[in-house]
């Protein structure tokens, strides 16, 4: 009944004054208020996780080298010489593990939309996106214990073949190195780089695809031309989001790599690279006072690279949102 | 643009076939020469390698792959020109790296399932930690299984009206710049690294209560900022799938805007959102570097969320690891328990977003 009532009483009234939405009274304006509270909230909580972390690590920004140095296991001259390396080794680890997951995700991604079977293609992406599932602690718990001694042999022929390269030089066992990290990192970022980019090559539009192998392109050409050139800027801001986890992972670098705090480019060395989140994942259950404070400070640093990565991605995915007007 | 591209590659067909010539008329290889060099090179391989030292299943895998990409791309250079021999290598590239990439994925199924059966069973998952020392088999898991279910469910009824109601402000009221930030933000919020997240509910709850203060609450807090983004932007996804011709058709009833959202929206959406959710949760409850700086580890049940020190799965396996010896068996059953118990929440999400999703197309 009350679907018809409206249209009647609307006709019998004439020029009625458009009625807007009802508003509901006071449960109504309640349900507003909370839901935009709830909003600010988000807002009100990411500028307190960064007021909160320079009010805990003000005690270290501001001690002198002296007072640092009375912590055990601060060996620099200064905070900053401190964390420099640190943000080095940090950088290293997530830059290597980019460059060994991006080529891998790309051809995952152009597998799943272009390449494997229509029927399978979705039960494909299911099964990476598995790899997402999986708890950190259980990929430091593979990698210390499956993959290092599977990756010995091959360190060992690299160091040996490639040793002239100072990159490659002077591998020991086991492999408890910044490479083995990185290739633990890379497994794990290998997910949202993969859904990423096949989100975005799946959107080429099929028009352009179908005119490049009706010119007769082979597949190949078809996905060089038109899928890679249309899904760049996605695959650039797949690897970021990949790059900002890999710069926060804790536990699988935590378990793999034996740490050092050189600024050094031995890939293969153990006890010369350390990251930021492992560091303080070391350190943090037995410290106290201004070493707590030390390590919060290297954990701002941490927030604010990865606060900048993050926001840089998603800059590029939200511009290429506005001129994606090809579909 | 794309199609500009692609006109110099037709009509100059390197291989110096007559241009009028139909590309599918060209010689092309029979299907089943793919077969055969994967078969041949993985033979080859093996008789090298045995030629060498001793094979290795990776080492002839490895170099079969090598052989089989290089043979085919050659033959099928000689026998049906250049380009389609680039073709075929980028097709065996691109399969070669989906095939990589489930390497670790089965090696550590695999790895988890035979290591961690070795101590897993009702004595592991019921008995804690409480007089066990040194090379002591005994000991199981029941304090941390304890523990990860109380901080994770803590997490989730922080996060999950939070979340919700975020995403119902996104969809349903937001306009103009406010809302532009919240959801950029939110964006920006999924990346915090979980280590940073343990260190804000630490700093926090040092500020309050002084620094010697350690509960189950903290790691909460710490596991709710890392999943409220995820909710938000799971329920927003499933709110704006809502068609709506069924708000409208609601609204012109003089149904309120509240009533409706609660009443239809919220409603439709209701499989979704609660699929949303258990990722989320399935997503979280693997975190192990907060919960290692907040809550640490104890050996016996602590049902108190708000008092003390409590053990949760994630940080249990890592210190076992640490501990080496029978340690290191305890950790990969705890990581057994783990991964069943993020599978059967994945598992119930699926299912209840099959079963439960509302039919739209009539």
């Amino acid at each position: 009944m009350a679907v018809t009532s409206p249209p009647s009483t609307r006709a019998g009234l004439g020029p009625e004054p458009s009625v807007p939405v009802t508003k509901g009274g006071l449960a109504g304006r309640l349900f507003a208020g909370l839901s935009t509270g709830a909003g600010i909230l988000i807002l009100v909580v990411l500028a307190a996780v960064a007021v909160f972390l320079v009010i805990e690590a003000w005690p270290a920004l501001t001690a002198s080298p002296a007072e640092l140095q009375e912590i055990s296991w601060f060996k620099a001259d200064s905070l900053l010489a401190y964390i420099g390396p640190l943000v080095f080794g940090t950088l290293l680890a997530s830059v290597l593990a980019l460059a060994i997951a991006v080529p891998v995700a790309v051809g995952i991604a152009l597998f799943i939309s272009h390449y494997a079977p229509r029927r399978l293609a979705q039960g494909l992406g299911y099964l990476i996106d598995l790899l997402a599932a999986i708890p950190s602690v259980v990929y430091g718990l593979w990698g210390a214990l499956w993959l290092l001694p599977i990756l010995n042999p091959f360190f060992t022929w690299l160091s040996g073949t490639l040793g002239f390269v100072p990159l490659f030089e002077g591998y020991q066992a086991p492999a408890k190195n910044i490479m083995s990290a990185s290739i633990v990192l890379a497994v794990m970022i290998l997910p949202i780089i993969t859904a990423v980019s096949r989100e975005v090559f799946l959107q080429t539009p099929v028009l352009h695809e179908e005119a490049s192998l009706a010119l007769g392109a082979t597949r190949w050409e078809m996905v060089r031309m038109a899928v890679l050139p249309f899904g760049r800027s996605g695959v650039i801001s797949a690897s970021m989001l990949g790059l900002g986890r890999a710069l926060g992972e804790t536990m699988a670098v935590l378990m793999v790599i034996s740490p050092g705090f050189l600024y050094s480019l031995f890939l293969l060395r153990p006890g010369q690279q350390q990251t930021i989140a492992a560091n303080i994942a070391s350190k943090f259950p037995e410290a106290s006072g201004l070493a707590v404070s030390t390590l919060i400070a290297t954990g701002l640093a941490l927030f604010v690279i990865t606060f900048v990565v993050n926001m840089v991605a998603r800059w590029i995915i939200a511009r290429r949102k506005d001129f994606s007007g090809a579909n | 643009m794309a199609v500009t591209d692609l006109t110099p590659a037709t009509p100059s067909a390197p291989d110096g076939a007559a241009p009028l010539q139909l590309v599918a008329a060209r010689k092309r290889l029979p299907r089943w020469v793919p077969w055969a060099f994967a078969v041949g090179g993985v033979l080859v391989a093996l008789a090298v390698l045995a030629v060498l030292g001793t094979p290795t299943p990776a080492g002839t895998v490895a170099l079969g792959a090598v052989l089989y990409a290089v043979g085919l791309t050659v033959t099928s250079r000689v026998v049906e020109g250049a380009r389609w021999a680039t073709d075929r290598l980028a097709t065996t590239l691109v399969t070669f790296a989906f095939l990589l990439a489930l390497v670790p994925l089965v090696s550590l199924l695999w790895i988890v399932v035979s290591r961690g059966a070795e101590l897993f069973g009702a004595t592991f998952l019921s008995t804690d930690m409480v007089g066990v020392y040194g090379d002591m088999t005994s000991g199981g898991i029941w304090h941390a299984i304890v523990g990860t279910l109380l901080i994770t469910g803590a997490a989730t009824l922080i996060s999950v009206p939070i979340g919700l109601l975020t995403a119902i402000y996104l969809v349903e009221y937001g306009r103009g710049p406010l809302a532009r930030w919240i959801t950029f933000l939110v964006d920006v919020m999924t990346g915090i690294p979980s280590i940073v997240a343990g260190l804000f509910a630490f700093s926090l709850f040092t500020l309050i209560f002084g620094p010697a203060f350690r509960a189950g609450i903290m790691g909460a807090v710490a596991l709710s900022l890392l999943m409220t983004p995820v909710v938000i932007r799971s329920v927003e996804e499933m709110l704006r799938l809502v068609p709506n011709e069924l708000r409208e058709a609601s609204l012109a009833l003089g149904v309120p805007k509240w009533l409706t959202i609660v009443k239809v929206v919220l409603r439709t959406s209701v499989a979704g959102i609660v699929t949303g959710v258990m990722l989320s949760i399935a997503r979280v409850i693997g975190e192990t570097a907060p919960l290692l700086l907040t809550v640490g580890l104890i050996t016996q049940v602590n049902w108190d969320l708000f008092d003390g020190r409590m053990a949760t799965l994630p940080v249990f396996a890592y210190r076992q690891y640490e501990q080496g010896g029978v340690g290191i068996d305890r950790a990969w059953a705890a990581a057994l328990t783990l991964i069943l118990i993020v599978m059967l929440l994945n598992l119930i999400a699926r299912l209840v977003s099959r079963l439960f999703s509302p039919k739209t197309a009539r």
